[in-house]
């Protein structure tokens, strides 16, 4: 299915990285990174694992902190940020975690409910269940509403996963592998939603994968982590228009020719 | 905090109660009966055995009652809050609250350890009571004490210090088992194994406090005596 063409606006980075530096004890992890996240786009960040980019993400949700360098998300100095700031922040974010992370000791219902009562506090009865009902419905998993996390498929759980954070309608969605672990029709649907989220709720996003068909179907720019630092930049194509023996085994193993 | 959470402290109080409820009942009525049945020889050779339901009562209102029920919560809820909360950031199910915009710290921690810190003087009184009635069944076979008399001698030598010494590491304990529980578990790490050391290390410390703050409380309450 082609990628519904999306309405960026480049000159609005809603996302704003400048020299992010982050280590883990001795091994630095991230060497520098810039990164422009512009307005309605979907940009896909590739890399070998252990190249910080769920790292990357987590600094921009404000899960980690930056050792050195600026992060400014809608405006949002990362640095200097408060604790009420970041909550607020927070609720403008949504964030899909490789292995979903839904609360397994609630149904789906009360998992979609857990951030929208918390955050939009003069919500009615009626108001909260139309709203878990409409996100549900959009995800394509209304009839799932009353099972507990354990009694879904992988797929199902990435779906409600990002259902929970779309019905606090995120401005930026970050999205940790979502395909990791998922059969290849699953994939599709799960790309697709990726699109459809983008569409639909206007959203900006990236994309963290492995996964190249993820990669060329979500995407509308693709940034390459390599060494620390993001070193290839472009469409689909400009990036893996090369003979770098850092890129090509990416394409070649995803793309068997 | 909000008042909705308030349901979730009584969710948690609900389940550190039905957690314990059984194991306590057991605990409580054989500790009774068998510190009354251990005792009365020794009673009987200086002719005291009609001191029997004062002495249950003072070791267990003073002591038992509620370290006891303290262990017993230390083993079955604090092991469950460290592997629950462990288990959770794990699989990242506490990073994804915080991205969400609420704070885990209020859900969690704040719920969990208001819901020991409130049940276990609750199931200690409780402990208390069943112990006494283990206590009752052995002096009322042995010696033929109606339960009235049992009643009357049982509370005659306890004083409010008793009481509120015992109330006092009751709800000193539960707060241990609580924060304890909650620490372990919010801080694991490496995966399964993390969750399996947040649960042990829930019980270990738990337990370990329990026994230090046992022994400071009862040099205050002997301040006051």
């Amino acid at each position: 299915m082609e990628k519904p063409k999306a309405h960026i606006d480049r000159n609005n980075a809603v996302v704003k990285i400048r020299g992010l530096k982050k280590s883990f004890d001795d091994y630095q992890v991230l060497k520098g990174v810039d990164l422009d996240l512009y307005q309605g786009e979907n940009l896909v960040v590739l890399g070998r694992s252990g190249t910080g980019k769920s790292v990357l993400i987590k600094v921009i949700s404000g899960l980690l902190t930056a050792d050195a360098g600026s992060v400014e998300v809608l405006g949002c100095d990362m640095d200097r940020i408060t604790d009420k700031e970041l909550q607020q922040l927070r609720t403008r974010l949504g964030f899909s975690f490789q292995n979903s992370a839904l609360y397994d000791s609630m149904t789906v219902r009360k998992n979609l409910e857990f951030p929208l009562v918390r955050n939009r506090k003069n919500l009615t009865r009626g108001e909260i269940d139309a709203a878990v009902e409409e996100v549900l419905d959009g995800v394509g998993l209304l009839q799932a509403i009353n099972q507990m996390p354990s009694e879904l498929s992988g797929g199902q759980r990435k779906r409600i996963g990002i259902a929970r954070t779309l019905i606090l309608n995120p401005e930026v969605m970050l999205y940790d592998e979502p395909t990791a672990g998922l059969d290849p029709i699953t994939c599709i649907e799960i790309n697709e939603l990726i699109n459809e989220v983008q569409q639909r709720y206007h959203t900006s996003s990236i994309i963290i994968t492995h996964d190249l068909t993820c990669a060329k179907e979500t995407g509308d720019r693709i940034a390459m982590l390599l060494d620390g630092q993001f070193q290839r930049e472009g469409t689909f194509d400009q990036v893996f228009d090369t003979n770098d023996k850092r890129v090509k085994p990416f394409y070649d193993y995803n793309f068997i020719e | 905090m909000p008042p909705y959470e308030w349901k979730e402290v009584m969710r948690q109080c609900y389940e550190v109660g039905v957690r314990s409820f059984t194991l306590i009942s057991l605990t409580g009525f054989i500790v009774g009966l068998i510190f009354t049945k251990q005792s009365r020889p020794s009673l009987l050779q200086f002719g005291a055995s009609s001191w029997l339901p004062s002495l249950v009562s003072i070791a267990i209102m003073r002591a038992l009652a509620p370290l006891v029920t303290a262990l017993i919560a230390a083993g079955k809820v604090g092991s469950s809050i460290g592997a629950e909360l462990g288990s959770m950031r794990v699989t990242e199910q506490i990073d994804a609250m915080e991205v969400s915009g609420t704070k885990p710290f209020k859900f969690l921690v704040v719920t969990r350890v208001l819901a020991t810190t409130l049940s276990i003087p609750i199931l200690a009184t409780y402990t208390g009571f069943i112990a006494m009635l283990g206590g009752y069944l052995n002096v009322a076979t042995n010696e033929g004490t109606s339960w009235t008399t049992f009643v009357t001698q049982f509370f005659d030598p306890l004083t409010f210090v008793d009481f509120v010494s015992s109330l006092a590491k009751a709800v000193v304990f539960g707060f241990t088992i609580g924060i304890v529980g909650c620490y372990q578990g919010y801080n694991a790490s490496k995966g399964t194994e993390g969750v399996g050391k947040a649960a042990n290390g829930a019980v270990v410390t738990a337990m370990f406090l329990i026994f230090i703050e046992e022994t400071i409380i009862v040099q205050i309450a002997g301040w006051f005596r």
